[in-house]
């Protein structure tokens, strides 16, 4: 009990120092524009098996910042998504799509 | 002259030979309006991500055709007095959808030769 009483009142005898900062892995893979990278000019609004890679598995559209997709083709991404939708090859309200 | 593209959905209970009808009706229509049908495909029954009209199938079809701009309203009025169709997509088609479009046709013909 002492101990912890110790530490929360700011006393130094209990604290970790370290002499080299902790080896923390700070290199996030980062995302990259999958149209771009792979020369893409036109997404299909025909193919639902390549739009479910940018919903979730309720069937909405994915942010940006999580697939990494730009903006220009995040553009291009939602109006297909919706097309498809439209023409019932994705449902607008799913579940367990994945 | 512009390129188009259109899908639309037939209703699952007619007959394969209401079905050619129907898109002979069409393919007709458009080159009395004086525009090229360049292409039809035929998807077959396909089940729905949703029911439409308490069906949970329909009959997918797709033409590509260049065609003036006014056929395409002329074209969709008739889609909407027809029963037999049950959803409908119109779509200009830019150079890269142009370009994808070809590249699709071919993968489509060597599935079909293979």
């Amino acid at each position: 009990m002492s101990k912890i009483e110790e530490q929360s009142s700011g006393k130094k005898e209990g604290q970790i120092r370290y002499l080299t900062p902790l080896n923390i892995d700070t290199n996030i893979k980062k995302k990259y524009c999958r149209f771009k990278r792979s020369g893409i000019k036109y997404v299909d609004y025909k193919d639902p098996n390549f739009l479910i890679k940018f919903v979730n598995e309720q069937g909405k559209i994915l942010p940006r910042r999580l697939t990494g997709t730009s903006l220009k083709y995040q553009r291009k991404v939602s109006v297909a998504v919706k097309r498809a939708r439209h023409l019932a090859l994705m449902p607008y309200v799913g579940d367990l799509l994945k | 002259m512009n390129h188009y593209e259109t899908v639309f959905i037939l209703n699952p209970v007619l007959s394969d030979k209401q079905i050619e009808e129907a898109v002979k009706k069409y393919v007709s229509l458009l080159e009395s309006n004086k525009s090229k049908v360049s292409h039809k495909e035929d998807w077959g029954l396909k089940k729905l991500a949703y029911p439409i009209q308490n069906k949970n199938s329909g009959f997918y079809h797709l033409l590509q055709f260049e065609s003036d701009a006014e056929v395409i309203n002329s074209l969709e009025v008739e889609f909407r007095r027809d029963e037999r169709i049950m959803r409908f997509l119109t779509v200009k088609l830019d150079i890269h959808a142009l370009e994808w479009a070809d590249k699709r046709k071919k993968r489509n013909l060597s599935k079909v030769k293979a």
